[in-house]
């Protein structure tokens, strides 16, 4: 739908700015994308590739190989259940038979009001709290039925608002280095010589 | 909700459950604002940075060598020794931190983010300073959206308050620490796949030799990758030295390492144990730690390093936590995870999650893996579903060997007579993606061979035209 803002043109050209070659940045200015617009846009990868100095194509290539970004709108909510072994042995099948009835979907479905998608996660790191979910990954642990029903009537309610941001922002705290604190990055081809610390005696 | 011992575990690290062992990474875990600068700083915080700081950075870096801290992050690889293999002369050198933490059954990494971020921070400073890295990247698994922000938060207050960035603590030391996340991929976790990922493109693991992208990384130039895990043993470690550190544990495994145990047993968490010496025996039936099987079960099998583990019994219980003796009784610690399964698994089908795993997470850059990953997913559904032969078995292990040539290893089993074939495997991939999809497979199979038996269908040769018809 959409180029990115001016205000994430000045996020994206800060973030840039921390890597000693900017298309490393190609990853976090694709989350940024997928924040404005909920997924990432045709036009927004163009201008990713403009920002980064790569093709869209590059920049297709790069984002398609990674779960996270989404080329179509999805749900307001992306639900993740967690399938693999862990979750499993303590009834992750049961508990995504039950969400797909729920829901009135099935796995990789959207509901028809645009508010969830159910998808199945691989191993989401919080196995002994099993069977767990994510919500625009936010966790949700030892999930019975009966807590996704009202996990569901909850983020209908809008009563997770607070908690849970709309699909395509992860984290709600951004790194920001102050000008007269950082030391900036510098293309490799640049540093030849040792850092200064590295002279023999304490720095201290 | 269903944890036994509720005290034990605090509600704003679920998992997590503290003992009276000994602690080197979670000492902080108990308090509810462990994350932030304030509490950081009243329990030591950056008291192992100045002690560094204090000290010529090789000195740094040959504590940290005497200390072995073992890489936390599979391998095992010693960290100081891993800093030493940069090549003399060759500047710029990284910092890459793995914080991509997705191993089936490990969740360490995590919570050493979200609930001291502080800890890894010092770390990173540490290693820098040790080893001249003269900038880090701090790569964060892009679900994690908890431990993005606080350690987000923790770099901001650690670059206002002087701990990152010019002349840290008014010293010659300087350094970034770049906060850098991913969008879900698993095998990014494999070091030089961290690194084209890290570089804005695909995340496959790159062809070795190089070995170590400790020569050629990011960039092209000498880059550390470490653990968080191992990063967060740092701190502690300047604080109180290595001799202090070396008295924990074995002399070839010191110190503490976390494990998680999930599963069915009684009280599955985060533990922090001692390297060496914890058996798992210990860890699941003991009760300051796991308390046994569920239900007063039975212990049927246990994954005892992450889901690219080959499998462990009932005959395995008394291994301690220790690479080797891990590898000959034939599988591996690898990131610290045991996932316990009790007498009512149905084992082909508990195998099936872990080959799907591998099977949807291989990158796709080498056939066997690419190809030979969904041959085994598929067939082993068949079989899951009741639906397949005899000759589907003999198909697993012929699709399982083009991509792990020779005997795979596993372990012994005295119910059925056998002998452990020792870690590692050789293998046609370059990481260990392709392998480990077979490794669960390979371990039911061996260990587990009548339930298979009972679900596979003789196949019987229904030939068109019947043999010496023709003539």
């Amino acid at each position: 739908m959409a180029r990115l803002s001016e205000e994430n043109v000045r996020l994206a050209n800060e973030i840039i700015g921390r890597y000693p070659r900017a298309r490393s940045a190609m990853i976090p200015l694709l989350h940024l994308a997928q924040e404005q617009d909920g997924h990432v846009t045709n036009e927004a990868m163009t201008h990713i590739g403009e920002l980064v100095g790569a093709t869209s194509a590059e920049v297709y290539g790069t984002a398609s190989f990674y779960e996270m970004f989404k080329f179509e709108p999805v749900g307001k909510y992306l639900i993740n259940i967690c399938g693999t072994m862990s979750c499993a042995l303590m009834g992750a099948e049961e508990l995504m038979h039950h969400a797909e009835h729920r829901l009135g979907v099935k796995l990789g479905g959207t509901t028809d009001d645009g508010m969830f998608t159910l998808e199945r996660a691989e191993c989401q790191a919080a196995c002994t709290e099993a069977p767990c979910l994510q919500v625009n990954y936010r966790y949700r642990f030892r999930v019975a039925d009966a807590d996704f029903d009202s996990l569901v009537d909850d983020l209908k309610a809008g009563r997770l608002n607070d908690e849970i941001p709309a699909h395509g922002t992860v984290a709600r705290v951004r790194q920001h280095i102050p000008v007269d604190r950082g030391v900036g990055a510098v293309p490799p081809e640049d540093v030849t010589e040792a850092p200064t610390w590295m002279d023999g005696k304490a720095a201290l | 909700m269903n944890t036994p011992n509720s005290t034990n575990t605090y509600p704003h690290a679920p998992g997590f459950v503290a003992g009276e062992r000994p602690r080197i990474v979670t000492s902080r875990f108990e308090h509810a604002d462990s994350y932030t600068l304030q509490r950081y700083l009243a329990t030591d915080g950056y008291a192992g940075l100045r002690a560094a700081l204090g000290r010529p950075a090789n000195e740094v870096h040959d504590e940290v060598k005497s200390a072995t801290v073992l890489g936390r992050g599979g391998a095992g690889f010693p960290a100081g020794t891993k800093w030493g293999l940069t090549p003399q002369g060759v500047f710029p050198r990284y910092l890459v931190v793995n914080g991509d933490e997705s191993e089936p059954g490990t969740y360490k990494d995590r919570l050493l983010m979200e609930r001291d971020p502080h800890q890894l921070i010092e770390g990173c400073l540490i290693a820098c300073y040790a080893a001249g890295l003269s900038q880090c990247f701090l790569y964060i698994r892009g679900e994690m959206a908890l431990a993005q922000e606080r350690v987000a938060t923790a770099l901001n207050e650690a670059y206002a308050a002087g701990y990152v960035g010019k002349n840290i603590l008014g010293s010659k030391f300087s350094l970034d620490i770049v906060l850098h996340w991913g969008a879900g991929a698993y095998v990014v976790g494999e070091e030089t796949a961290l690194i084209e990922s890290l570089e804005g493109n695909r995340g496959m693991p790159r062809l070795k030799p190089p070995y170590f992208p400790a020569a050629i990384g990011l960039y092209g130039q000498p880059t550390i990758v470490n653990n968080v895990e191992t990063l967060a043993n740092l701190p502690w470690l300047m604080r109180n030295g290595a001799e202090a550190y070396t008295a924990i544990g074995t002399k070839t495994s010191p110190g503490t390492r976390m494990v998680a145990v999930s599963g069915h047993v009684k009280r599955p968490g985060v533990y922090e144990i001692i390297n060496g010496v914890t058996t798992f025996r210990d860890l699941i039936f003991n009760e300051e730690y796991c308390g046994g099987i569920r239900n007063g079960n039975k212990l049927k099998a246990f994954v005892p390093g992450g889901g690219s583990a080959p499998w462990f019994t009932e005959d395995q219980l008394d291994v301690p936590f220790e690479g080797p003796q891990a590898g000959a009784a034939g599988s591996m610690l690898g990131s610290g995870a045991v996932m316990v399964m009790d007498e009512t698994t149905d084992i082909p089908a508990a195998a099936l999650t872990l080959t799907r795993f591998y099977a949807h997470e291989s990158c796709g850059k080498c056939t066997p893996c690419r190809e030979g990953g969904t041959w085994l997913e598929r067939i082993l559904s068949r079989i899951v579903d009741g639906k397949g032969t005899d000759a589907d078995l003999a198909q697993l292990v012929e699709v399982g060997t083009s991509i792990c040539p020779g005997d795979f290893p596993h372990a012994s089993s005295k119910r059925l007579g056998l002998d452990a074939v020792p870690f590692p495997y050789k293998m046609n991939t370059i990481c260990f993606v392709g392998p480990s999809a077979y490794a669960p497979i390979n371990s039911a199979l061996v260990l587990f061979p009548e339930e298979f038996a009972a679900r596979v269908t003789k196949r019987t040769m229904i030939p068109v035209t019947a043999v010496g018809a023709a003539s």
